[in-house]
């Protein structure tokens, strides 16, 4: 049978590159991975991120958090609300990508919708959970005493295979509301929906660095990651494998905060409460001027 | 063997060589390139910190700012054992006193700028002064600022002569000689002034003041690297090199330690032959020893602030 055309049109294919301080960098490794679609065949290749990798992401991580976390809370939240509006606006493209890896159309609908929803959800608790968890100390002095949360500094995500997109927006989005930024390692299982949204981050005001996206092998980053003196905290899905003993353990060498993601109750503000710690402020009562104002 | 001295010998600085910019690019970008193993990384970490002049040259130093500063040049990190310290502190004329009597008893020396850093915008006579007031008040070594305006109007033996005079000056101490590279506009010039600062005395080149960018580079060191080597083999003399701001990785510096090696060899590898000119430089530098040490990576907040 001879054909109509002559050449048939090779499709392009998509690289898919890590997400480390507002660019698409490869592994620094040159480690690649190949990912199948739902029939099992060759979908992409992902990059299989090092502990270099790692390093690099902490440390843009480590530079975008003073900025992020002095903006103004109600700016924060006006950027997660610019997050919601470009994934909305890149859904088709976004549904079509958990499709191939072998969710129905209604299934990946669904789940693009819930991650719109949850950005747009914790925009708004941007600037409100501080009022929800400060407060006013009654002390036996002569002074004002204040107890308020203030982000944890750089928080590294282990998120789920599982519902990969969701899952991640879930765990990242307490993470960045609260003033933190993250690493955030999706696991190889199921890698695409999270570069897929580095796309999204890349192009709604996000600072660079506020979140990193690796691909790879999480038992591999895990030790590195727990031994990492610049991550304050990690916070990891329950339903990913990996051992929860020794991680503990060598975070408690630096003082890491070892968090398990309450999945069970994803929209609430303990979810930035959990990356908050409380400081505790003495202010002396004073008069400020000879009209005896006191502040 | 008799060498003839300099003076004999002095070129016409109007016809230095040329540089070849694209060559000198490439082969600077070639050293970044060199695969350095774990044992070799940590000696030359250690060589990074021992080469390293910590700095301030702030129009906000205070006595107690220099204090600190020389406090950090004795106690980098007490907490790593068998640390070189670094080579020197370098303050304005006027912190010298103070400098010297914080670094009393140690190996650290004092550098000083002087002639009007960091602009060199005054008579020669003030320059001179300057320069004898550091001298006279402890400085090790002085770092100078060559004229740049004179030197882009020709009149290089105006410049020839100032660093010649500046250099009597120094008596004893050693002479840097800041090009400051980034106001100098091409390699070409580069490579003419470094051939005039050595030929007129210069015990050190120096690319930058730290407050013009850019400051050093990689390629703009070679240049300089090249120049120090054609001149030791037509003197016989032995000039030091010190690149000066924008190097505050250690990475970095360990791609500019390659290039000094692979330039002018094993006889400059050391602090009496090659500096750094940095403040934050030091700190990454600890935080690399601490992570080759312990396999672990470090973070800033438990090293000291600059």
């Amino acid at each position: 049978m001879p054909t109509k055309n002559k050449s048939t049109r090779l499709s392009v294919l998509k690289t898919y590159k890590l997400y480390i301080g507002g660019q698409f960098p490869r592994t620094e490794s040159g480690r690649y991975y190949v990912v199948n679609d739902a029939s099992g065949n060759p979908l992409a290749n992902a990059c299989l991120s090092s502990r270099k990798d790692l390093r690099d992401a902490v440390s843009a991580a480590r530079s975008a958090f003073g900025g992020w976390s002095g903006r103004a809370a109600y700016n924060r939240g006006q950027i997660l609300y610019r997050m919601a509006e470009v994934l909305e606006s890149r859904q088709t493209e976004m549904i079509r990508e958990l499709q191939q890896r072998g969710a129905s159309a209604s299934q990946a609908k669904k789940e693009i919708t819930a991650c719109i929803e949850t950005l747009i959800h914790y925009a708004g608790w941007c600037d409100k959970f501080q009022q929800l968890f400060s407060s006013v100390n009654p002390v036996a002095s002569s002074h004002y005493n204040f107890s308020v949360p203030e982000p944890m500094g750089v928080v590294g995500i282990i998120s789920s295979s599982e519902n990969a997109l969701l899952g991640l927006v879930q765990a990242m989005c307490g993470v960045i509301a609260g003033g933190n930024t993250c690493v955030i390692v999706a696991n190889t299982d199921n890698p695409l929906a999270a570069i897929d949204f580095a796309e999204v981050l890349a192009t709604s005001d996000l600072p660079g660095g506020v979140v990193n996206i690796l691909t790879g092998n999480v038992s591999e980053l895990l030790p590195w990651m727990a031994s990492h003196m610049d991550i304050n905290a990690v916070l990891y899905d329950p339903d990913v494998k990996l051992d929860r003993e020794a991680l503990a353990q060598t975070a408690t060498g630096n003082l890491k905060r070892v968090i398990k993601f309450n999945k069970k109750d994803v929209l609430s503000p303990y979810r930035i409460l959990d990356l908050q710690e409380i400081k505790t402020t003495w202010h002396p009562i004073e008069n400020i001027a000879p009209s005896g104002a006191a502040y | 063997m008799k060498r003839s001295s300099p003076a004999q010998i002095l070129p016409d600085f109007r016809r230095t060589r040329v540089v070849d910019q694209t060559g000198i690019e490439e082969r600077a970008a070639r050293f970044t390139k060199r695969s350095i193993k774990q044992s070799s990384k940590r000696q030359a970490l250690d060589q990074v910190l021992s080469m390293i002049d910590l700095t301030t040259l702030e129009g906000k130093d205070t006595d107690q700012k220099v204090r600190h500063l020389c406090y950090k040049a004795r106690h980098l990190h007490d907490e790593l054992c068998n640390i070189p310290t670094v080579a020197a502190v370098c303050v304005y004329p006027n912190f010298v006193r103070v400098a010297k009597k914080a670094l009393e008893g140690s190996s650290v020396k004092v550098a000083s700028v002087a002639t009007a850093f960091p602009s060199g915008q005054s008579t020669r006579a003030i320059k001179l002064a300057d320069t004898r007031f550091a001298v006279s008040e402890g400085a090790d070594e002085v770092d100078m600022v060559i004229s740049r305006g004179k030197f882009h109007a020709g009149e290089y033996n105006f410049v020839f002569d100032e660093i010649a005079a500046i250099k009597e000056a120094c008596g004893k101490a050693r002479l840097k000689v800041i090009l400051e590279t980034g106001e100098l506009g091409s390699f070409d010039k580069v490579r003419r002034a470094s051939e005039i600062a050595m030929y007129a005395g210069a015990d050190f080149i120096k690319t930058s003041t730290g407050k013009i960018q850019p400051a050093a580079t990689m390629p703009v060191t070679l240049v300089m690297l090249e120049a120090i080597r054609d001149f030791y083999y037509k003197t016989g003399k032995q000039v030091g090199m010190k690149p000066a701001g924008g190097i505050s990785k250690s990475k970095l510096a360990l791609h500019y330690l390659v290039m000094l090696r692979e330039t002018l060899g094993q006889d400059w590898m050391s602090n009496e032959w090659f500096r750094f000119g940095a403040s934050s430089l030091a700190n990454d530098v600890l935080m690399q020893i601490r992570k080759e040490r312990t396999g672990q990576y470090q973070s800033a907040a438990y090293f000291s602030v600059d």
